[in-house]
């Protein structure tokens, strides 16, 4: 092996079959087109990014786990849990705020919102959506946390699988994917529970009295999880997911993310304790930072696609440095810019506030702005009006003309109530409801569409023009709120 | 072709051995169970050449085809609304109207089979047709337009084959010389002077014994019509074979009168009933 890495710098020899530690990008340089998988077994470390990584994750399960089971009241007979998606019913919930089908783009707000502050996040912190926050990283961290309390840490995992089979180890491969699917069921399980009214349906569920496609979906999302969490682990990060391909373009040489200071560093060699220090690096090469790598990467390879930014390395490196008595931070959060400066023996700030940050943030309150601004002035009644296409007007017995309507009143509020209809635009209209003779005032049921058939008639004599604009509106009677929806009065030709 | 697989030296990486004009690829290795599950997308295809129907004269061993699919979806949309259908069967058309659930049903059911069955002629919405295809969207009813005499239309038609079918017919004034054709213009003056429109009031007073005579026994001695023989009136703007002179002294002439088929042997009871509730809510039930 004689690889020149982006540094010019030589990584450590290694041979076919040795057990010493390499990156899976060193084990697989000269492979065909088509790479056999190299499993990465990375060892348990202890330190404050594991910690944060740690409480991230509990939180973050919890907040899966348990907001399906959150109450929010919204009244008799309406949906009471905090956050739910009703397919068939056509309405989605999310704490005070209920949407129906057209207002999607309330959901599309928030996923530009979510995309921009991944941008802004990025151009700051490197990938720390991906190291601490994505799904795919929570639950990989899971099943290895279950998968190192059956078989052991790095080593003896290491050793496990080049045993060859027998009753001890057949029982520990057993039992840690019973537990693998045990977990995926939960996943796929708790993720039903966004679309349906959780603890009503978590008992028809267990007793196999739920409809089919709600065991379509905990099956495809039990699948799911085992796969991508047990089996496919930073194989998604590395092949399938899109987001490492292009988050290199929110980058620059002021973001922070994880380094390995070889300014510091190198050379590297090892180290016999009670030897000087002088004329050489810190690093002792003792591989721990590949080790405990979740991607299995060296990260003294510098800035590379599979890097999660997760920062365990940090940890692994700090307490190798404490042991031999080196100052800790041999890999730490550093921006390009810093570390060049060290590297000529200069400091230089952090500098956070750059022009692709100050335009993420504007992006993100602009958006926030308008979608708080389209909360807070979302209408409670609609109204929308399809004219009848056949006949475009009728002549009756007395020579009046005469158009017919569809109208929709949207009620989106939690009580029934009535709607005064009018028609505006045509001064000697009348209006009449289909099937009511009375005084045009109509109701709608809670949370719900209204339909009614109006008729509008002009007397006969009337000069009309073929068309004539019209405005129609719905005044709700408690509120007084009015909703309009604009159409046209046709006539024959005078 | 791959040509020469070497070492790139920039970034240390193998290349693949391909080149385009002077482009080299780095080579990096797709994974091996990526190409498998290709591989496997392949396999899983052969089962839907076994199951489905795919090449020409490959059927498939589940026998499935979207013919059955959609006949399986028919029927089992017809056993769903079958309550419904029972429903409307077994209550009289006026009492459908005071039941909400059931009234839009109908009313839906209704206007698909109009689309079907009654559009040719009277057009979509009930627009009606020149020559004779009345509007059913307007306030005039010729045979009258309260439900159940909507539903006696539907169901037995206009002089139809059917023995309870509508059934009158108007002298032909003309064609069989029962009126001169000064006699036929002064009662056309008069039939305009109903609707406010004549011109020569020496025609309209002579036509006003003529039409005492010989027209207001079924038009009414004002001219308003008379549902029951199937009169309609005279003395409103809507004109079903047009409303100058010279139709309505072609009308006096010929006696113009339509045909409507009996529906009663050719759709159920249930359809006859929606369909009334439909054409009724048009606009000018009453």
């Amino acid at each position: 092996m004689n690889l020149v890495t982006k540094s010019g710098r030589a990584p450590p020899p290694v041979e076919a079959g040795d057990a010493s530690i390499a990156s899976v990008a060193a084990q697989k340089a000269d492979a065909p087109l088509y790479a056999h998988r190299i499993k990465v077994y990375s060892k348990s470390v202890a330190g404050p990014f594991r910690r944060i990584k740690w409480v991230l994750l509990t939180l973050f399960l919890a907040i899966y786990y348990l907001v399906p089971w959150l109450r929010w009241d919204r009244g008799p007979g309406a949906a009471d849990q905090a956050v739910l998606i009703d397919l068939p019913g056509r309405r989605a919930y999310f704490l005070w705020i209920e949407i129906w089908p057209q207002e999607v783009y309330y959901i599309t707000g928030l996923l530009v919102l979510a995309a921009f502050a991944l941008f802004l996040v990025t151009s700051l912190l490197g990938r720390v959506w991906c190291g601490y926050a994505c799904p795919q990283t929570v639950w990989t961290d899971l099943y290895m946390l279950v998968e190192r309390l059956i078989e052991g840490d790095r080593n003896a995992r290491m050793r496990l699988d080049r045993q060859p089979w027998s009753a001890r180890k057949l029982g520990r491969k057993v039992a840690k994917h019973a537990i693998w699917l045990l977990i995926a069921l939960a996943t796929g399980g708790a993720w039903i529970l966004y679309f349906v009214d959780a603890p009503s349906s978590i008992g028809p569920i267990f007793r196999g009295e739920a409809d089919a496609g709600v065991y379509v979906f905990v099956a495809l999302f039990t699948t799911t999880t085992y796969l991508l969490a047990g089996w496919a682990r930073e194989q998604v990060c590395t092949y399938m997911c899109p987001w490492p391909r292009f988050q290199a373009a929110m980058l620059d040489e002021h973001s922070v993310t994880v380094t390995y200071q070889d300014w510091r560093g190198e050379p590297r060699g090892k180290h016999k304790a009670g030897t000087s220090w002088e004329g050489r690096g810190d690093c002792i090469d003792c591989g721990q930072c590949i080790a405990v790598c979740p991607t299995g990467i060296d990260i003294r390879d510098g800035q590379q696609l599979e890097c999660i930014g997760c920062g365990l390395c940090v940890d692994a490196c700090d307490g190798v440095m404490e042991k031999v008595g080196r100052p800790p931070r041999l890999i730490t959060w550093d921006t390009l810019a810093r570390q060049e400066a060290k590297a000529a023996g200069r400091t230089v700030p952090f500098r956070w506030l750059r022009p692709r940050v100050l335009i993420y943030l504007v992006l993100i309150s602009v958006v926030g702005l308008v979608m708080l601004g389209g909360l807070a002035m979302r209408a409670t009644v609609e109204l929308s009006v399809q004219r009848d296409r056949s006949p475009l007007w009728v002549v009756l017995a007395d020579g009046a003309v005469r158009n017919a309507y569809t109208l929709k009143i949207l009620n989106k509020n939690r009580d029934q109530d009535t709607y005064r209809l009018a028609v505006d635009g045509l001064p000697e209209a009348r209006l009449a409801v289909s099937g009511d003779d009375g005084d045009a005032v109509v109701s709608a049921q809670p949370d719900s569409v209204a339909t009614y058939r109006v008729f509008v008639s002009v007397p006969a004599g009337r000069k009309l023009p073929e068309s004539t604009p019209l405005t129609f509106s719905a005044t709700r009677q408690s509120t007084g709120e009015t909703a309009r929806h604009g159409s046209v009065f046709l006539a024959p030709r005078p | 072709m791959p040509t020469k697989i070497e070492k790139d030296a920039v970034t240390g990486t193998m290349t693949t051995g391909h080149e385009w004009d002077g482009i080299r690829e780095l080579n990096t290795p797709l994974p091996k169970w990526w190409l498998w599950v290709f591989y496997a997308t392949i396999v899983w295809s052969i089962g839907y050449y076994v199951l489905y129907p795919t090449l020409p004269g490959l059927n498939g061993i589940l026998g499935w085809s979207q013919r059955a699919e959609l006949a399986d979806g028919m029927a089992a949309e017809r056993e769903r609304i079958r309550p419904m259908l029972d429903r409307i069967r077994a209550t009289p058309v006026t009492e459908i109207r005071n039941q909400p659930d059931l009234a839009a049903f109908a009313v839906a059911g209704g206007r698909a089979a109009f689309a079907d069955n009654c559009a040719p002629c009277h057009g979509a919405g009930g627009a009606g047709a020149k020559g004779g295809f009345p509007s059913l969207a307007d306030d005039e009813w010729i045979w009258g337009g309260d439900p159940d005499a909507i539903q006696r239309t539907v169901a037995f038609g206009i002089r139809s084959a059917h023995p309870e079918t509508r059934q009158s017919q108007m002298p032909r004034f003309g064609t069989d010389g029962l009126l001169t054709p000064a006699q036929i213009s002064d009662t056309a003056e008069f039939v305009l002077s109903l609707s406010g429109r004549a011109a020569v009031p020496v025609a309209v007073e002579r036509g006003r014994a003529i039409y005492a005579e010989q027209c207001a026994a079924c038009h009414g001695a004002e001219g308003r019509g008379m549902a029951e023989l199937g009169a309609p009136s005279l003395a409103d703007q809507i004109w079903l074979y047009g409303g100058d002179k010279a139709a309505i002294e072609h009308s006096i002439q010929v006696a113009r009168g339509g045909v409507m088929p009996a529906w009663t042997d050719r759709l159920d009871e249930a359809t006859i009933r929606m369909l009334t509730l439909y054409v009724h809510q048009l606009g000018g039930g009453r």
